[in-house]
């Protein structure tokens, strides 16, 4: 069965919303998070709250699915908001969280935000920051073979960027007669844990980095999803046709710091989401009630489910041995 | 007989028709080379990577994760080291995903002493490797059991070392894969690729047939009651030389090849020990934290009061390198007379 060719949504008033109500449901199941660690809900945080600009659109613009006819996901630690752009339910976020036995991601093995989610060909998410700039390679490999218009992306930040994973991406990626459908994809948020980028590569957008390789590159503002949607599709539609690499740099915030090692508290710092608000009140797609309605109906959503959550089993010694080695037969 | 590297060809080309390998890759590894010992020559998925470690893991996991089948080659393990944390990420990503994904892939790589090969073309890899949890290793001694353990390798839906002895690529072994042609020269004939230009050359593979070495199953490579001796890979032909000799003394020693390091098989090695009473590990890796002392450890755990003596490693000496100098390989990693000499001392230990 082949599946149907990709083709990018018109980004009308309804999607418009649909992207105003995933990246609401993101912050504030982040910011749920948040008060998990603070208050003893989990050991610790790490996220991506103000990313949400750039990060819906990539969600809803995935080809979701499994096996190469759809993208693969090689994403970092900050990508919350596409895995619930895409659809997940927060409370599995809140079970990783939690590291309750019910954790569908780790089974309370991983951080919060280290995904893995086979049906959507969401690679597990690791803490290297780096790793996945070289396994998009391998899925890419076999979707140029397989044909279609699947492609992979990877996402990473200036840190992780600056790692010899992301130059052997960009390598492997365009060896003659051999370019791969890789996406890669950089939200630049001025910082790796607590240095300032400006103390660590001299580059005035990372992106640039890939002109060396002949890669078509761009920058787009990711604390507008308008333009980043925008963005998204443009490199989307070259990699998929194309079969070959592009690189978007998107400029974000990071407004709860690196994760709770910082504190995670509030940084002044642009936020996505309230200039879209007014945006939508703007253009007469939403009122300030209705958008309010969207808030607390996530918020109590999230409220009722972290007392789910709460009462749900934690892993204890008889799931130690478990899935150390696969049982059943070879192939994901 | 095929010598060992075209019994890693011929395992690859069955597994190439008949186990879904999708891809075998590395550095060197596809035409016009086909491998630096020739082990990859000839083969239909086999292609050249940039001079990129980390790339081909990357690419081995990728490929894995997308369905594929992929048989990667670092060319030399002394290079693997900047791939440790990935290496770790293969080995970890069906425990921390829980199950959802798996890795049904297999690294192979060249190991060990004995060509030569200076600072960076003579490490032994096996006991770092065994810190790295989730993969499986294992350690051919001769061209039949690297045909067997190859196929099971692939076969296996975990990632899987396959740990090559390149002292012995060009050893013979004393029985037939089965299919292989009995005559060398008509083996030679149908897979070697000429000297020269090749470009348009290309196999004629034989019917090589399924065979396997299951991962976890050692072998008794020599019988005997005076001393169990475990040994893998370049070691184990040693440690036979040297059972022989020593039986010509009326000692007779028993060898059991391992073939596979992790899981070992802990049973076999366990009845020998009870046999004899007397346990000597060999293999050329540096002794400290070397494998040899978990096998030994586990020994006292399971078969401590049936030990007569104090069980014994001989390994490598703890220096950084191996020196190209033959008086640096001859006297810090363990030679023939050395081997000889550990065993007699062992078997003649007064308990």
């Amino acid at each position: 069965m082949t599946a149907t060719p990709w083709k990018a949504p018109k980004l009308d008033a309804k999607l418009k919303i649909a992207i105003h109500d995933k990246m609401v449901l993101s912050r504030a199941t982040e910011e749920m998070l948040i008060r998990m660690m603070r208050t003893g809900h989990g050991y610790f945080w790490i996220g991506g709250p103000g990313e949400e600009g750039f990060n819906v659109p990539l969600g809803l613009l995935t080809k979701k699915g499994h096996g190469p006819d759809y993208d693969y996901l090689h994403l970092h630690y900050r990508s919350s908001a596409t895995i619930l752009a895409m659809g997940s339910d927060p409370i599995d976020m809140l079970r990783q969280m939690r590291s309750t036995a019910t954790d569908p991601y780790s089974k309370g093995r991983n951080f919060v935000n280290h995904f893995a989610i086979k049906p959507w060909n969401v690679v597990p998410v690791t803490p290297t920051i780096e790793t996945q700039y070289a396994t998009v390679i391998g899925t890419a490999h076999m979707q140029r073979r397989h044909g279609g218009d699947g492609l992979s992306y990877v996402t990473g930040g200036d840190a992780g960027s600056a790692e010899g994973d992301f130059w052997t991406c960009m390598n492997w990626s365009t060896r003659p007669d051999h370019e791969l459908p890789v996406l890669i994809l950089l939200t630049q948020n001025q910082f790796g844990i607590s240095t300032p980028s400006s103390q660590t590569q001299n580059n005035r957008h990372l992106n640039e980095r890939a002109n060396g390789f002949g890669i078509r590159n761009a920058c787009v503002d990711g604390n507008d999803p308008i333009a980043s949607f925008h963005a998204i599709v443009e490199a989307m539609e070259y990699v998929r046709h194309e079969r070959k690499p592009y690189c978007l740099q998107a400029n974000v915030s990071r407004l709860y710091g690196h994760s709770s090692s910082s504190g995670a508290n509030r940084y002044d710092e642009p936020d996505c989401i309230a200039p879209y608000e007014q945006r939508l009140i703007r253009e007469n797609l939403m009122t300030q009630a209705e958008i309010q309605a969207v808030w607390d109906k996530h918020n109590a959503q999230l409220a009722e489910d972290l007392q789910k959550v709460i009462a749900e089993p934690m892993p204890g010694k008889e799931h130690v041995l478990q899935h150390v080695w696969h049982d059943g037969p070879a192939g994901n | 007989m095929a010598n060992l590297a075209q019994a890693i060809r011929l395992a690859l080309h069955y597994a190439e028709e008949n186990l879904g390998v999708t891809d075998i890759f590395g550095e060197d590894v596809g035409a016009p080379l086909g491998g630096v010992f020739t082990a990859t020559q000839g083969l239909k998925t086999a292609w050249n990577t940039p001079l990129d470690e980390r790339g081909i893991i990357g690419m081995a996991l990728g490929i894995a994760y997308a369905g594929g089948k992929p048989v990667a080659e670092i060319q030399f393990c002394d290079y693997i080291y900047n791939c440790i944390d990935l290496l770790k990420l293969c080995g970890n990503v069906t425990w921390s995903s829980a199950g959802e994904y798996h890795v049904p892939m297999v690294l192979m790589t060249p190991v060990g002493s004995g060509i030569h090969g200076s600072m960076y073309h003579s490490h032994s890899f096996e006991s770092i490797a065994t810190h790295i949890q989730g993969w499986k290793i294992v350690m051919p001694s001769n061209p039949k059991d690297a045909y067997g353990l190859l196929l099971s390798a692939i076969a296996e839906p975990n990632p899987v070392l396959f740990l090559a002895p390149k002292a012995l690529m060009r050893q013979k072994g004393a029985e037939l894969i089965p299919g292989e042609p009995a005559d060398e020269r008509t083996l030679h004939n149908l897979i070697d690729a000429p000297l020269g230009d090749r470009s348009d050359w290309q196999p004629n593979w034989p019917p090589v047939e399924d065979y396997r070495v299951p991962i976890g199953e050692a072998k008794i490579a020599r019988a005997g009651t005076a001393l169990t001796v475990v040994t893998y890979g370049r070691m184990l032909p040693v440690s036979v030389t040297a059972a022989e000799t020593l039986a010509k003394e009326g000692i007779e020693v028993e060898v059991i090849d391992l073939r596979t390091i992790y899981p070992f098989d802990l049973p076999t090695v366990k009845a020998s020990v009870e046999k004899t009473g007397r346990l000597l590990v060999i293999n050329e890796d540096t002794e400290v934290t070397n494998f040899g002392e978990h096998i030994i450890r586990k020994v006292m755990d399971e078969a401590f009061y049936s030990l007569e003596v104090k069980p014994e490693l001989l390994a490598g000496l703890d220096v950084p390198g191996v020196g190209l100098a033959w008086g640096y390989e001859q006297n810090s990693v363990p030679q023939q007379d050395d081997v000889l000499a550990a065993m007699r001392r062992l078997a003649n230990e007064r308990a």
